[in-house]
């Protein structure tokens, strides 16, 4: 079962600091994610949440404590070992970072194109699969300048998904979405989150998406330089005695 | 390119009544699929009937389903055997499920204009009078994704059509017109000598020799150097790279060495065509005072020689080589926010001309030095 304590342990980070020019972003940042779950890290602006995931897929090396994906150690891997563990990872950037000058499936073909010899009719048929998936299935041929914003996340997503990986990271899904879509977009994650088994470590500050898709979360806070809350989004919602993350999830301002 | 299941597929074909039976097993994920692809699409072709046994997999991606559903297709109808319910078949149903939703449109020109492109790229390479030609439809049809190791082609190709290509009218007219100006300047002294008919000595040699090369890298830095920076550079601030980088592809592999190699290519043409077209407009004014083209070439064929050319093309390669490196730099170097794409592209127009600049001056005292 997602988010029970028995599941095991897919993502491990231990007293994590990040630095960038002697500036501390956050530090002794410590939390499991568990096989099959909704993870969301959740946080305002600025408070080093797309940071912590950079950290997260080894974009960039800890300045303290260490980070363990599927029982590897990520800092100081690299070579066959590295490759083999990002084909195992995917990742839906905040921006899309879609290749502009690729369709919609040949953005998707780039990971299989990489890390299989697939051939190309099978990349083809594997890219529609996935767009398939998040419903796209009409804009295989479309270029990322194309498409809507909300469109262009569920492509990031489905090249996320290229590879099959069991863990699919997920930079502010919904960020600059309208309600609806966004909505929409959420009920995507957890169907197939649902469907596939897949674990999900979701960015995002939106309250909605919060509720909706989260089965643990972590709060980060910039004051404070590291996490504030940990838990069931909902228990924290109602129960938390922080302030701020009481002020967070009631939408109040702190006086 | 390492396998992610613990046990590889294996797969076992044998001959089934009239028809054949293709055994799978082990874990059949997606380099598993590559692998026996070509040898179970082989075995299935056109085969009545055709038996698919899973009851030996373990594991199943989306690319393994692929491969089931794509032999299923080839033999026209298939039976599934052994495969047992549960996320597996699971998987093999959304898969199918998802293949048979009616598609978009099929658009047939991009896939034949890829066919067209392909064909052309394998009869026509260096035969570069088809590259604008093979630049559009390699552009339009292919993704353009090789593999980081190789050189992706189609990339360079693109590059050089526009790098290339599509800066031959500017520098035929800035040649042209440089040729003009710069025959007609001097020609005002030496009439005051006589000594007209020594102007095509003068304009050929600083043409070849410097400003051709010079121009030509002018041109490719403002146009091409500033285009490379602002594309990494947006690339950049999209998360592109970072993308890139996580699926395990090296940007310099991808991006910057087909750059690189069609700056380097494109420059010796475009300096070739600027002192030709600056040639073509001595040789007008060198007409209006009178003197008929045949003395002009005369003159240049006993005072310009070989080597000044030569050289000059070898120093517009260097500096294509220069623009595209600064350029790319620039590009893969940019900071974040909306800003950092136009700072790009200033640092690599400033920096590559400031770069020729001082490679020039290195080049005039290595040639001087070497008796050029
Ligand atoms: N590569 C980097 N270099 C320097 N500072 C950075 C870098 N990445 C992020 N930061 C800084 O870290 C802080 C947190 O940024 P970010 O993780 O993007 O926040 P969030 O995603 O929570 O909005 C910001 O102050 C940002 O300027
Ligand atoms: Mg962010």
């Amino acid at each position: 079962m997602p988010g029970t304590p028995e599941a095991e342990a897919v993502i491990r980070v231990r007293d994590l600091a990040a630095r960038f020019d002697g500036r501390t972003i956050f530090e002794h940042v410590t939390f499991d994610v568990r096989r099959g779950e909704v993870f969301v890290i959740l946080g305002g602006s600025g408070c080093g949440k797309s940071t912590l995931l950079k950290h997260m897929i080894g974009l960039y090396a800890p300045a303290e404590g260490s980070i363990e994906i599927l029982g590897v150690r990520m800092d100081g891997l690299d070579g066959a070992a590295r490759v083999a563990l990002l084909r195992r990872i995917g990742v839906m950037w905040q921006s899309g970072a879609l290749f502009g000058s690729s369709t919609l499936a040949e953005n998707i073909g780039v990971p299989l194109e990489e890390h299989t010899d697939l051939p190309a009719e099978a990349r083809d048929m594997v890219a529609r699969v996935k767009l398939g998936l998040v419903g796209l299935a009409d804009a295989a041929g479309r270029l990322p300048a194309e498409i809507s914003g909300g469109m262009a996340k569920r492509a990031g997503i489905a090249r996320a998904m290229a590879l099959d990986p069991p863990i699919l990271f997920l930079d502010e899904p919904s960020a600059g979405l309208d309600p609806i879509t966004s909505a929409g977009l959420d009920a995507l994650i957890r169907q197939l989150a649902r469907d596939l088994g897949t674990t999900f470590v979701v960015v995002t500050h939106e309250l909605q998406s919060i509720l909706a898709i989260g089965d643990r979360c972590i709060m980060l806070d910039k004051e404070a330089k590291g996490m504030i809350a940990e838990g069931d989004p909902r228990r924290l919602r109602d129960e938390s005695r922080n302030p701020v993350v009481r002020a967070f999830f009631r939408r109040e301002v702190l006086a | 390119m390492s396998a992610t299941a613990p046990d590889p597929a294996t797969l076992d074909i044998r001959p089934d009544g009239p028809g054949r039976r293709l055994a799978f097993r082990g874990g059949l994920d997606a380099a598993a699929a590559a692998r026996l692809w070509p040898e179970a699409m082989r075995a299935a072709r056109g085969v009545h009937p055709l038996t698919l046994d899973l009851g030996g997999v373990t594991a199943l991606d989306t690319a393994g389903a692929v491969l089931l559903l794509r032999l299923e297709r080839e033999a026209h109808r298939a039976e599934f055997q052994g495969l047992a319910a549960g996320p597996l078949q699971a998987l093999l149903d959304r898969t199918r499920a998802a293949l048979d939703r009616p598609g978009p449109k099929p658009q047939p020109a991009l896939p034949f204009l890829g066919r067209v492109g392909e064909a052309t790229l394998r009869r026509a390479r260096g035969a570069a009078g088809q590259v604008a030609f093979l630049g559009e439809s390699l552009l339009a049809g292919l993704g353009a994704l090789r593999a980081p190791w190789r050189l992706r082609w189609p990339e360079v190709l693109r590059h050089l059509d526009e790098a290339g290509l599509r800066a031959f009218g500017l520098t035929t007219l800035l040649g042209f017109l440089i040729g003009l100006i710069l025959a007609f300047q001097s020609s005002i002294p030496m009439k005051q000598f006589g000594a007209e008919i020594f102007i095509p000595n003068l304009v050929g040699i600083s043409l070849l020799r410097e400003l051709g090369p010079l121009m030509a890298a002018v041109i490719l830095a403002g146009r091409t150097g500033s285009a490379y920076a602002a594309e990494l550079g947006t690339m950049t601030v999209n998360e592109e790279i970072d993308a890139l980088r996580i699926m395990g592809i090296d940007p310099i592999a991808w991006l910057v060495l087909p750059r690189l190699l069609a700056a380097m290519l494109v420059m010796p043409v475009l300096a070739l065509l600027m002192n030709l077209a600056g040639l073509l407009g001595m040789s007008v004014v060198m007409g209006t005072l009178g003197f008929p083209l045949v003395a002009v070439v005369n003159q240049l064929q006993a005072w310009v020689h070989l080597k000044d050319l030569v050289g000059g093309l070898a120093k517009a390669a260097m500096f294509g080589l220069a623009i595209g490196l600064v350029g790319c730099r620039a590009g893969l170097g940019a900071g974040r926010g909306p800003r950092a794409v136009g700072d790009a592209a200033t640092a690599a127009v400033v920096g590559g001309i400031v770069s020729i600049v001082l490679l020039d001056g290195v080049s005039a005292v290595l040639f001087f030095r070497l008796g050029w």
